[in-house]
């Protein structure tokens, strides 16, 4: 049912309706109104699962690693400094392929200490081993909760749903709740093939030695790989339930004969999606929402920037001495192309400062200059810097 | 599309008023989004939060930079530089005040209508809390959208006698103002999406 809901109690309620058996969590802003939402629907006898209350973000992660490897549908969320609390338990999340998802309320990391939004956090453990999807909008991540469980029980890896913390947890809108009949028959009780019973002991996580290693990461790598199908797959079945995508591995929107792009990776791209209106380019201009940024679509992403002559890539991260993270990857992946699009890679909104629409006509007036293939942190203010750093 | 810019202090219920603003819209079956911008997280510090009220989907999700409409939950944050900037040139500034409106559109070269909303509310709610009654004013000066509308959220938000006194309040806060006064056409020129 449509209801107008703030970002964080739709994503508790969608939550809810996967009917998981323990949630642990440590709250932080800004996901605090997930986990809050969910104690309560917890207290007031709405949801039946075992809450438990931890005294950290490592433990929280610890906690639901147990919790899966027993056989329970788990669920955590955390944002920013929590994330890095969690690192090392997330790794082992994935290495030992258990199925488990986490909502990460995107913020900016420490130092300087900031609680607004960028995606430093999740693009921090984009090396983890996890599945991460990420939201455009509240209905996406409704949506795109309820898949994750279903992709993390098919692939035995864990997703994590990336959300952008205020501009989509903060925020009331419009949002379809799916019935819990809808979401019961996308998502069927489900029993880990590896749970620990000690009438059938198993050791998980033990030590490999170098003539097993590179095999067990190689095949965690291609697991990620395969899960590509099961991610495309998760959201096909949900559109035929439900008449809505999130968007597979991506989508492009806009006119087929553009040969300029805009790449987004989460919340901002409804605000480009305003700015081709209300400030419409003296040229054609596609839109690509990249969705899932592991594993990393190539394969796609190459076919959706065929025939394009400038790719702009935006996101709201970086490598400091290197550049863009998304935009590295991207530029990897079109290299293959026979005729590759210029690449030009552009970091915005972080630490929570806006993106207003005319981002739109800024980041189109770059094509234009001769060193626009540079990365770049846009809206810097070099007067308000050292000499030295500008 | 109506672009809306709330300004208080972090305990005035700033979020609520613009959540309850967004839910109204969309009790109406219109459009609505809603979001804070917190500063620092603590009682008494200046907090904005903004809404939009369009006929189809809000795609954009950048501060409200440009409002047709000001609420002001405290009348000291009009010395704040910004508060009123980016006003639209017919925007209007509703202000949490015992002064009238003459009086304090003459005291800050603006024009501005005043309701003394934390003082009827905590006449009626037993606390200062100016939020709801400044939403009532509001919908009865721009017709926007109706006081049921603003009652049915209310009734979403609130219950028993925290409710009732509240559904008092807004009607005494809605007959204090000019019904009609800042009613279109020129509220609704903005462009979409």
């Amino acid at each position: 049912m449509l209801q107008a809901l703030e970002g964080s109690q739709a994503v508790a309620q969608a939550v809810a309706l996967c009917r998981p058996q323990v949630i642990a969590a440590y709250p932080i802003t800004p996901q605090t109104h997930i986990v809050e939402s969910i104690s309560r629907l917890v207290a007031d006898g709405k949801l039946h699962c075992e809450f438990v209350s931890v005294e950290s973000e490592f433990s929280a992660a610890s906690v639901v690693l147990g919790a899966a490897i027993a056989g329970s549908r788990a669920y955590t969320a955390t944002s920013s400094q929590g994330i890095l609390l969690m690192a090392e338990v997330l790794f082992n999340i994935a290495g030992m392929r258990v199925p488990l998802v986490m909502t990460c309320a995107n913020r900016a990391i420490s130092s300087p200490l900031s609680i607004w939004n960028d995606q430093q956090d999740s693009m921090s453990v984009r090396d983890a081993g996890w599945i991460q999807l990420y939201c455009a909008d509240n209905q996406e991540a409704v949506d795109t909760s309820i898949q994750a469980y279903r992709i993390a029980e098919r692939t035995e890896l864990p997703v994590m749903v990336c959300m952008d913390g205020f501009i989509l947890t903060h925020t009331l809108e419009g949002i379809d709740i799916p019935t819990s009949k809808q979401v019961d028959s996308f998502l069927p009780p489900y029993q880990f093939a590896r749970q620990l019973d000690p009438r059938h002991p198993l050791s998980l996580g033990t030590l490999v030695s170098p003539d097993f290693y590179p095999e067990a990461r190689h095949s965690h790598h291609q697991a990620l790989l395969n899960a590509q199908a099961e991610i495309v797959s998760a959201d096909q079945d949900w559109f035929a339930l439900t008449g809505r995508k999130s968007g597979g591995l991506l989508t492009v929107e806009g006119p087929e004969q553009a040969t300029v792009a805009i790449l987004t990776i989460g919340s901002v791209l409804g605000t480009l999606r305003a700015a081709l209106e209300e400030l419409p380019p003296g040229q054609p201009v596609k839109l690509i929402k990249l969705r899932s940024f592991r594993p990393f679509p190539k394969e796609t992403l190459k076919a959706a920037c065929k025939g394009l002559k400038d790719l702009i890539v935006l996101e709201k991260a970086f490598s400091p001495g290197s550049g863009g993270i998304v935009g590295l990857e991207v530029l990897a992946a079109v290299a293959e192309l026979p005729r590759p699009p210029r690449v030009h890679n552009f970091a915005a909104g972080l630490g929570g400062r806006d993106i207003p629409l005319d981002i739109l006509p800024r980041l189109l007036a770059v094509l234009e200059e001769p060193d626009n293939n540079r990365f770049r942190i846009i809206d810097v203010d070099l007067e308000r810097l050292p000499l030295a750093d500008r | 599309m109506i672009e809306i810019r709330i300004h208080g202090r972090g305990g005035q219920g700033n979020v609520v008023a613009a959540y309850l603003l967004a839910m109204a819209a969309f009790e109406e079956g219109r459009f609505g989004q809603a979001f804070p911008n917190f500063g620092a997280e603590r009682r008494g510090a200046p907090v904005m939060a903004f809404v939009r009220i369009a006929d189809k989907p809000i795609q954009r999700r950048n501060q409200v930079l440009h409002p047709t409409f000001l609420i002001i939950q405290d009348q000291a944050l009009l010395k704040i530089p910004g508060v009123t900037d980016g006003l639209l040139p017919h925007g209007k500034i509703l202000v949490n005040s015992n002064l009238t409106s003459v009086e304090l559109s003459n005291q800050l070269g603006k024009e501005i209508t005043t309701l003394p909303a934390a003082t009827l509310a905590k006449k009626i709610l037993g606390r200062p809390v100016p939020n709801t009654a400044l939403l009532a004013a509001f919908f009865a000066l721009t017709q926007l959208l109706s006081q049921e509308s603003l009652a049915q959220v209310l009734k979403k938000r609130f219950k028993g006698e925290i409710l009732e006194k509240n559904l008092q309040l807004i009607q005494q806060a809605a007959e204090l103002v000019a019904v009609g006064q800042w009613q279109p056409p020129e509220v609704s020129h903005v462009a979409s999406a």
